[in-house]
Order: structure tokens, then sequence, then C-alpha cells
């Protein structure tokens, strides 16, 4: 049985046997290169659920918004009970919740998976620029083949069109499951991508500014970045605040970036690099330029991965009185 | 004429830089205050916002004040051990040392953004830190990046 056939039978029997209400999952998608993020309730809607290398949202994006508590709810109130499909990150997004007191613990029931990276759409997309990608078939081995709306057909190792999260990845498997369908697949360390941010550092200060200008004034202010991110769970963003009205009304990059630069500065400590906003972007920005970046100071400085264990206390929600001081101006 | 391109100048005409001083309200704000007291003088280019705590401060009041055109930002807090609320200024540490170095990455100056630590003693220290900052943000020119162009609407 391959682990899309295991998973379809198990939700269906997680929900007849009452142990859940509801399966959140993959479903496939009529756009190219996607699938969609799929919630089944019966039977018939787990037949629908997929699990193949297009699987990039983070599914635990879902989970707040399933399992908060409504206001005015009664002392009899209690969360629904939700399965969910965990690749590694978003088994470590489940953890983070779960930490910061997102959802209940008892309320998710996991079922880990592993998995092989997922597939970035736009890096793919730019084999074939300026065509589009008109639709794409797996097939033996680690390769795939393209089809470009302008009739071209290209046959890719699958390296080449992972999100760069995948092929940095260190997760592959669940870090939290209460069961799991399929072998776990191999852990391979860093990847080919895991010097994106040190890269980057490394050019002049005035080529970095005027990259990450360019980069983010591509930014149409959508927040599919946020929409897509399970850390992003404020019933108020700082971007609707308006006393301050931190992101101003204006067309100036200014905003965007302080945007950017904000939303990047909120997830130190807790971004589990799943790659999910790079791949809801429209445009195609690489956020993970800034994620990555934080990431990895969060690391140098602090110590520790984000959200791989429950016992583990967020970098920010603590200090040492030997925190670097490096960055001290001295009179 | 938006607020960034309102250039402060001296009497002459020349550029003078403007620096947004994010100061806490038991240790560096007092430091701030002893300075002046003792008529000790350093340059006038500083804005003084008083805040609670270092730890009140919000990473991104730094990227703001250089969005609002401010050349140069100042944070100062009490020296680690010395917070009046315990520990305000050793989690601020933190989250300080990271701002800090994503705006470098992303190719804020680095002589624009400024931490230190100012005890309600130090006003010697005070007006010293103020004029290296100052002399900093002097070398580095009016501020371009970050800097808002378009008006704001309300």
């Amino acid at each position: 049985m391959t682990v899309q056939e295991q998973l379809r039978h198990r939700a269906a029997e997680l929900l007849a046997d009452g142990t859940i209400d509801l399966f959140v999952g993959y479903a496939a998608s009529d756009a190219p290169l996607k699938a969609a993020v799929h919630v089944a309730r019966t039977a018939a809607d787990a037949e629908m659920l997929t699990w193949n290398s297009f699987c990039a949202p983070n599914v635990a994006a879902l989970l707040p918004k399933l399992l908060r508590r409504p206001d005015g709810a009664g002392e009899d109130w209690a969360p629904q009970r939700v399965g969910i499909l965990a690749k590694g990150c978003v088994s470590r997004s489940i953890v983070g919740l779960i930490k910061a007191h997102q959802i209940p613990r008892e309320a998710v029931h996991v079922i880990g998976v592993g998995c092989d990276g997922v597939v970035d759409r736009h890096r793919a997309a730019r084999l074939f620029t300026p065509a589009a990608i008109l639709d794409a078939e797996p097939l033996d081995g680690d390769r795939m083949l393209l089809r470009g709306t302008d009739g071209a057909e290209r046959t890719v190792d699958l390296s080449e069109i992972l999100l760069g999260s995948c092929l940095d990845c260190q997760h592959r498997n669940a870090v939290l499951a209460d069961e799991t369908i399929g072998d776990p697949v191999p852990e391979t360390g860093p990847g080919p991508q895991e010097d994106a941010a040190t890269s980057f550092a490394a050019r002049p200060i005035d080529e970095r500014w005027e990259a990450f200008e360019e980069e983010i004034s591509r930014c149409i202010r959508c927040y599919a970045c946020r929409e897509a991110c399970p850390n992003c769970y404020c019933t108020e963003c700082f971007a609707e605040e308006t006393e301050p009205h931190w992101i101003g009304v204006t067309t100036d990059p200014s905003d965007l970036m302080l945007f950017h630069l904000g939303r990047a500065f909120h997830q130190a400590g807790r971004c589990v690099d799943c790659g999910a906003c790079v791949a809801a972007c429209p445009m195609g920005i690489d956020l993970r330029l800034l994620t990555h970046k934080v990431n990895r100071d969060v690391e140098a400085l602090f110590g520790g991965e984000a959200s791989v264990s429950l016992d583990i206390v967020e970098p920010l929600l603590q200090f040492e009185m030997t925190d670097d001081e490096g960055f001290i101006t001295e009179p | 004429m938006t607020e960034a391109s309102e250039r402060r100048t001296d009497a002459q005409g020349d550029w003078e830089p403007r620096i947004a001083a994010f100061l806490c309200n038991w240790c560096s704000y007092a430091g701030a205050d002893l300075a002046g007291v003792s008529r000790i003088q350093y340059p006038p280019n500083v804005r003084v916002i008083r805040v609670p705590c270092s730890g009140r401060i919000n990473p991104l009041f730094l990227v703001k004040a250089l969005q609002s055109g401010m050349d140069g930002v100042l944070v100062s807090g009490c020296h680690p051990g010395d917070c009046h609320y315990i520990s305000g200024n050793l989690y601020a540490r933190r989250k300080f040392a990271l701002m800090k170095s994503l705006l470098e990455y992303v190719g804020i100056e680095p002589g624009r953004v400024h931490f230190s630590w100012v005890s309600a003693a130090e006003g010697v220290r005070f007006a010293e830190l103020l004029h290296t900052v100052i002399e900093s943000v002097r070398e580095l020119g009016p501020a371009e990046r970050m800097v808002r162009r378009v008006e704001a609407m309300p």
C-alpha cells in the first residue's frame, strides 16, 4: 500500500471511530505544481487526501483557527478533535503552537510522515520563463517531467526544483506524532542552500541594500506569507494596527520593508523553516532570505533549533547573564 | 514636504544629523539628566524619548524612526544586572542583538543604530556616548535607506 493509500485509509478509520472530528491534510489541486489544503470530515472526503511532492503548505497554520475558543463560549465548550498529516516541519510547527498555548495537545492527533521535500513552483517556473508551467508528471526516481505553456518539455531532477528550505532540511520525519505512516526517510543534513544567508551576508553592504530593496519592492502586500504561516496566529497583526500605524498606506518601498523586517523579526526563535511563506508568495519573493538569517543568528547567539521538542524554552523568552555584548557601543 | 525631507540644518545651512534616543526611565534618562545638571556639554542632535525600560522598546521602533527620517537611533538602558524590573534589559539585549544584525544584513549601515548601557550615575559616560554616536552618524551622512519618500495617508 502506498503512503497515500495508507493515509486515506487511516484518516477514514479515525473519522469513523470518533477519535477525530476532522482531518487536515492535502488534496490535489487544479493548478500545476500545487496541492490544496484539505479538511476531511467524512470517509468520502478522506478519499481525496493526497500525499506527494507538491504538498508545500504548512497545514499546522489551520490549527489555531480550528481550535480557538470562540468568544462567549460556555464552560462546557470543548475543542473539536483534529487529525493532521505532519511532515517534519509541520510537526515542529505543532510543537511550537502547543508551547505557545495556541492549541491543546490533547485536541490534535498527529499522523507523522517522512518527507523528501516539496517543489518550489516559482523555482520550477523560472525554467520556463516567460512561458508558464502547464502541468507536471512525476517520473521514476527523483525526476519529474514538466510541460510548459509554450509546448516545451523538460525532465528535471527534483533537487533542481525543491524549496530552499527542503534542500536545507534537518527534520524530514515528524518530531512529534501519535502514529506514523510509511517508512521514515533518511535525514540528510544541510544541503546546497545551507549558505543562502551567509552568502548574502558576504556581499558588500551597498549591494545587499539594493538587492533587498529590489526583492521587497515586488511585494503587493497580499499578506499571503502571513496567512500561510503557522506562527502568525495573532488575531491582530502589527500590519493592521493603526495605533501606532506601523505600515503606512502608501506605495513606498519603506513600508513594504518595514512589514517584512517586522515579520522576519517576529519569527525569531520560532521559525521552523517550512518554506510555506515562500510557496504562498504570488510574486515569488525570496522571503527565506530574511527568516533564514534570523534563524541562523538565533542558532549562533542563543543556540538550539526552533520547536524540535516541547521542553525547549523559546530563546527570546529567556536570557543568560553571559549573552553576547559584541554589538554594544562603548563611548 | 514630507517629514523625511525636512532636513535638519544649522545656522550656516549645513546638514546636522538627527538622532532618536530611546532612554530607560531609571538609568539612562537619569544619566542624561545628570549630564544636564552637571553642565556637561554634548551636541544638541539628539531627540530623547523616555521609556519605562529598555525591555519596553519594540525593535520595530528603531526601523520606524529610520523610516520617519531620523539619521540614527540610540537605545540605552541600565547595565545588565541593574534593571529596575530585574531583567527587562536582559530580554532586550537578545532582541536588539538580533535586530541589529538583521538591519546590517539588509544593508542599513551599522553606524546608524547603536545600543549602550548608561547608569544614573554616569552623566559623563552619557555625554561621551552621544559624542561617539553623533560622530558615527555624521560620518555616514544623511540617511537614505529605509526612509519613506511618499507621504502616508492618515
